[in-house]
C-alpha cells in the first residue's frame, strides 16, 4: 500500500521515527515527537504500577474482613495507587503524551518554543518517578496521596519524604511543559493561522498550561515545607507552635483541585476534535467551546475550599466555595451542550476513537453531575470521605480523562506511528472499558451513599455483595486496559499503512505523513481557514483544503 | 510573528544567523519566544514566593505580637546592607544587558563580572548573619526552648499564654530561615547561570542581534532581587 503524502518529494522512508535507531538519538533527542513516545512509554509504565495497586486493593475488598493485606499495606496501596495515577500517569498523559507530539503539529511549527526544555522535563519527570518508585521499594508511604498534616509531617512511619521530593520535582516537568506550550502556541503559529482557527485541542493545552505554570509552583512550596517539617521536626504547620495543619489543605487544594482540570481539560480538547472528525460536522458554537476552557482554567483556581467542607472552614468561606463549584458546572455544561449539538444531523461514524469520546460524554456528565451533589454542603457533609466521592472523581478521571487519553491515543495513533490498529479489536475493547468501568465504579456511588468510608481495608458484611460487584467490574476493565496495550503493539509491525489522513480529518498535523519526519512540514505550511471545514470537505470531496 | 503575514524567504535562510535556533523562524520570533517563556517561569515564581508568603500573612494576622517581638531580634542593618548590595548587583545586570544590546563583548563580560561577585557578597554576607542569628540562639527547635530567656528576659515562662508567645517567635523564625532560604537558592542558581554566560560572552557568542540569554537571565535576576525587597520589611521592620 503506497501512502505517498501530497509532497511525493518528502521521500516516505525518513520519518522521525527511523531517521536513527541508535539509544542515543532517543535518550538525548530535543525532537517533540520523540520526547512524546518517551513520555508514552514511561506513563504506561507508571500506570502498571498504579493499576496494579488498584488490582490488590479491589482484591482485598472482596471480602468484609481483611484477609489478603495487612492494614498498613492497603494504606500504602492506596497511597501509591493515588500518587502514581494522579502525578505519574493522569497530569501528564494527554499534555506531555499527545500534547508534545500534536502541538507542534497543529499550529505548523517544527517544534516547541524550548526543544531542550522539553527534553529537561521528561528527565525531572523521570527522575520524580525513580524518588517515588524509591519510596514504594524503600517500604511505602501511608499518608494517601494527600499527605495530610500533620499525619504526614509528624506521624506517619513510612517514606514521606522520598515521595514528597519525588512529587516536587515532577512538579517541574509539569511547569516547565506548561511553559513551552504557552509559547509555542502564543509565538510559532504558521501564516494565517489565528487564534480563532486554533483547533479547539489547543485552546484547552493552553488553559491547561496556565494551570501547570499558576498552580504546581504552590503544590511545590507547600511540599517542601511539609519536608522540612518532618525533616527537622519543627514547622509552619506544627500545630504545638500555633501552626495551623488547615492551612496545608488549603495549600495542598490551591493546587490540587486545579489539577483535576489538569486532567480533565485535554480530554475535552480531544473530543472536540475527534467528535467533530467522526461527525463530519463542524464544531457547535467554536468560541464557546475554546472560552469554556479559559473559563473552567479561571474557575477551577476559585475552588479548592469545597475540599474543607468538614475541615473547620467558616460556614461563610463554605457557602462562597460552594456556590463558585456550582459556577463550574456553566461552562462544563456548554462543552456537552455543544458536542451534542455537534453530533446533531451529523454523519456520525462509530469508529474506535468515537466510541470512548461518547464514552467520555456520558461519563463525564455522570461525573459532573455527581460534583454538584458534593459542591452542595449539606450533602457533602453526608457523603465526605465515603465510597461516593471514590465513585464521582473516578467517573471524571477515569471515565473521562482516561476514556478521553485512549480516544486520542487511538485517533492519533496512525498518525504517531503510520499503522492502523485492528478496528474490531478497537471498538471491543472501548465497550469493554465502558462496561467495565459503569461496573466497577457505579456500585461505589450507591455504597457511599449508604455510608462505606473510603480508606478502609475491612467493612461491614452488607456492603459485600456492591463490593463483589465492583471488583468483578474492576477485572473486566483491566482487561479492557490490556487489550489495546497488545493490539497496538501488534500494529507497530502488522499494522496496515495509515496513509497521511485515515480519518480524513482536518487540522495541520493530518496534512503531513505518518509518520511525520522529523521537521513535522517540508514547508511551513500557510492556512487560510477554520479549524473545522468538514463541511467544506463534504462537499468538494477535498482532504487538502489548504496547502 | 504576525500569523497573517507571509514568510520572508530571507528569513528561512538562517544558516548564516548566529544564535538562531533551527525551530525558529527569525531572530525576532526567538527573542519573543524567550522573552514571553521568562515571564511564564517568572509568573510561577511569584507563585512559588506565593504560597509561603500566604502562610506568613495568616500567621502574622494571627500572632502579630509575637513576630513583631520575633522580627526585632534580627539584624536590620545587615539587611539593609544586604539590600544595598543587591540593588548595585541588579543594577549592574541591567549595565551589562544594555552593554550586550550594543555588542560590546568586553563591558559585557565586566558588568557580569561584577554582578556575580555583588551576588556572592549577598550570600557571604547572609551566611555571616545566619551565623549572628545562630550564637544569638534564633533557632527554633531545642536551640531557642533552651536560651529564650536572654532574648526575652520579661517574659515569664510558667505562663500559659507565654509559652504560647514563645512558640509563635519560632513559627516567625521558621518562615525566616524558610524563605531566606529560598531566595538565596535562587541566588546560587542566578550566579551559576551567570557564570555560564560569562564564559560564553567572553568566547563571543553573543552580538547585538543575538543575546536574548542575558536579557532573560537579567530578568531572572532583577525578580530574584525583587523577591528580596518584599523580604525585606516582612522580615526585618515588622511592627504589629
Amino acid at each position: 500500500m503506497t501512502t505517498v503524502p501530497y509532497s511525493s518529494s518528502l521521500g516516505r522512508e525518513t520519518t522521525y521515527l527511523n531517521h536513527s535507531h541508535k539509544i542515543r538519538s532517543w535518550l538525548l533527542t530535543l525532537d517533540h515527537k520523540r520526547i512524546a513516545i518517551l513520555y508514552m512509554i514511561s506513563i504506561t509504565f507508571f500506570f502498571m504500577i498504579g493499576g496494579a495497586a488498584a488490582v490488590l486493593m479491589r482484591l482485598e475488598l472482596m471480602t468484609p474482613q481483611g484477609d489478603l493485606v495487612k492494614a498498613e499495606t492497603y494504606n500504602k496501596l492506596f497511597t501509591m495507587h493515588g500518587v502514581m495515577m494522579v502525578f505519574f500517569f493522569l497530569i501528564p498523559s494527554i499534555p506531555a503524551v499527545l500534547g508534545n507530539f500534536l502541538i507542534p503539529l497543529m499550529v505548523g511549527a517544527k517544534d516547541l518554543a524550548f526543544p531542550r526544555l522539553n527534553l529537561a522535563s521528561w528527565y525531572l519527570f523521570m527522575i520524580g518517578g525513580l524518588f517515588a518508585l524509591a519510596s514504594l521499594v524503600a517500604g511505602g508511604v501511608d499518608t494517601g496521596w494527600t499527605f495530610y498534616t500533620p499525619y504526614s509531617s509528624t506521624y506517619s512511619n513510612s517514606y514521606v519524604v522520598l515521595a514528597v521530593v519525588g512529587i516536587f520535582i515532577n512538579g517541574f516537568s509539569s511547569i516547565l511543559t506548561g511553559l513551552n506550550f504557552i509559547v509555542t502556541i502564543h509565538t510559532m503559529r504558521a501564516p494565517g493561522l489565528t487564534w480563532f482557527r486554533l483547533p479547539l485541542f489547543c485552546w484547552s493545552l493552553y488553559a491547561t498550561s496556565l494551570i501547570f505554570i499558576l498552580g504546581t509552583p504552590v503544590l511545590a512550596i507547600t511540599l517542601v515545607l511539609v519536608g522540612v517539617e518532618r525533616i527537622f521536626h519543627i514547622g509552619v504547620f506544627d500545630p504545638s507552635l500555633g501552626g495551623d495543619p488547615i492551612l496545608f489543605q488549603h495549600l495542598f487544594w490551591f493546587y490540587s483541585h486545579p489539577a483535576v482540570y489538569i486532567m480533565v481539560l485535554p480530554s475535552m480538547g480531544v473530543v472536540s476534535e475527534v467528535i467533530t472528525c467522526f461527525s463530519r460536522k463542524r464544531i457547535f458554537g467554536y468560541a464557546f467551546v475554546a472560552f469554556s476552557s479559559v473559563a473552567i482554567a479561571v474557575l477551577g483556581f476559585l475552588v479548592w475550599g469545597h475540599h474543607l467542607f468538614v475541615s473547620g472552614q467558616s460556614i461563610y468561606g463554605g457557602l462562597i466555595f460552594s456556590i463558585l463549584s456550582f459556577m463550574v458546572a456553566i461552562p462544563s455544561g456548554v462543552k456537552v451542550f455543544n458536542w451534542t449539538a455537534t453530533l446533531y444531523k451529523g454523519s456520525i461514524a462509530l469508529q474506535t476513537p468515537m466510541l470512548y469520546c461518547l464514552g467520555f460524554i456520558g461519563l463525564f456528565t455522570i461525573g459532573g453531575l455527581t460534583g454538584l451533589y458534593v459542591a452542595s454542603i449539606a450533602v457533602d457533609v453526608h457523603v465526605t470521605d465515603t465510597y461516593f466521592i471514590i465513585a464521582h472523581f473516578h467517573y471524571i478521571m477515569v471515565g473521562g480523562a482516561v476514556m478521553a487519553y485512549m480516544a486520542g491515543l487511538h485517533f492519533w495513533w496512525p498518525k504517531m506511528t503510520g499503522k492502523m490498529y485492528s478496528e474490531w479489536m478497537g471498538r471491543f475493547s472501548a465497550l469493554l472499558i465502558f462496561v467495565g468501568f459503569n461496573l466497577t465504579f457505579f456500585p461505589q456511588f450507591i455504597l457511599g451513599y449508604l455510608g462505606m468510608p473510603r480508606r478502609y481495608y475491612a467493612y461491614a458484611p452488607e456492603f459485600q455483595a456492591l463490593n463483589v460487584l465492583s471488583s468483578a467490574g474492576a477485572s473486566v476493565l483491566g482487561v479492557g486496559y490490556l487489550l489495546p496495550l497488545l493490539y497496538l503493539l501488534w500494529s507497530l509491525r502488522w499494522g496496515k499503512n495509515a496513509g497521511p489522513n485515515p480519518f480524513r480529518a482536518t487540522g495541520l498535523e493530518w496534512k503531513t505523513s505518518s509518520p511525520p519526519p522529523t521537521e513535522n512540514f517540508e514547508k511551513t505550511p500557510i492556512v487560510n481557514e477554520e479549524a473545522y471545514a468538514y463541511h467544506r470537505m463534504e462537499m468538494t470531496g477535498d482532504t487538502v483544503a489548504t496547502h | 510573528m504576525t500569523p497573517s503575514q507571509p514568510i520572508d524567504p530571507h528569513a528561512l535562510d538562517r544558516h548564516h544567523v548566529q544564535g538562531l535556533a533551527h525551530h525558529f523562524d527569525d531572530m525576532d520570533q526567538q527573542h519573543e519566544a524567550a522573552t514571553l517563556g521568562m515571564w511564564a517561569f517568572l509568573a510561577t515564581e511569584v507563585l512559588f514566593f506565593g504560597g509561603a508568603l500566604a502562610g506568613y500573612a495568616v500567621y502574622r494576622s494571627r500572632y502579630g505580637d509575637a513576630f513583631a517581638a520575633a522580627s526585632h531580634h534580627l539584624y536590620l542593618w545587615i539587611g539593609v546592607i544586604n539590600t544595598a548590595v543587591l540593588l548595585t548587583s541588579s543594577f549592574m545586570m541591567a549595565l551589562a544587558v544594555n552593554a550586550a544590546k550594543h555588542g560590546n563583548r568586553k563591558k559585557v563580560v565586566t558588568f557580569l563580572i561584577l554582578t556575580i561577585l555583588l551576588g556572592l557578597a549577598f550570600l557571604c554576607i547572609k551566611g555571616i548573619e545566619y551565623y549572628l542569628d545562630y550564637r544569638e540562639h534564633l533557632v527554633p527547635g531545642s536551640i531557642f526552648e533552651a536560651n529564650w530567656h536572654e532574648m526575652f528576659p520579661h517574659i515569664d515562662g510558667a505562663h500559659p499564654g507565654s509559652m504560647m508567645f514563645l512558640r509563635q517567635v519560632q513559627l516567625f523564625l521558621m518562615f525566616y530561615y524558610i524563605l531566606t532560604g529560598i531566595h538565596a537558592v535562587h541566588m546560587i542558581v542566578g550566579i551559576s547561570v551567570m557564570i555560564v554566560l560569562t564564559v560564553k560572552a567572553a568566547r563571543g557568542r553573543y552580538t547585538a542581534e543575538y543575546n536574548s540569554p542575558i536579557d532573560m537571565a537579567g530578568l531572572y535576576w532583577h525578580f530574584v532581587d525583587v523577591v528580596w525587597i518584599f523580604l525585606l520589611p516582612l522580615l526585618y521592620m515588622v511592627q504589629h
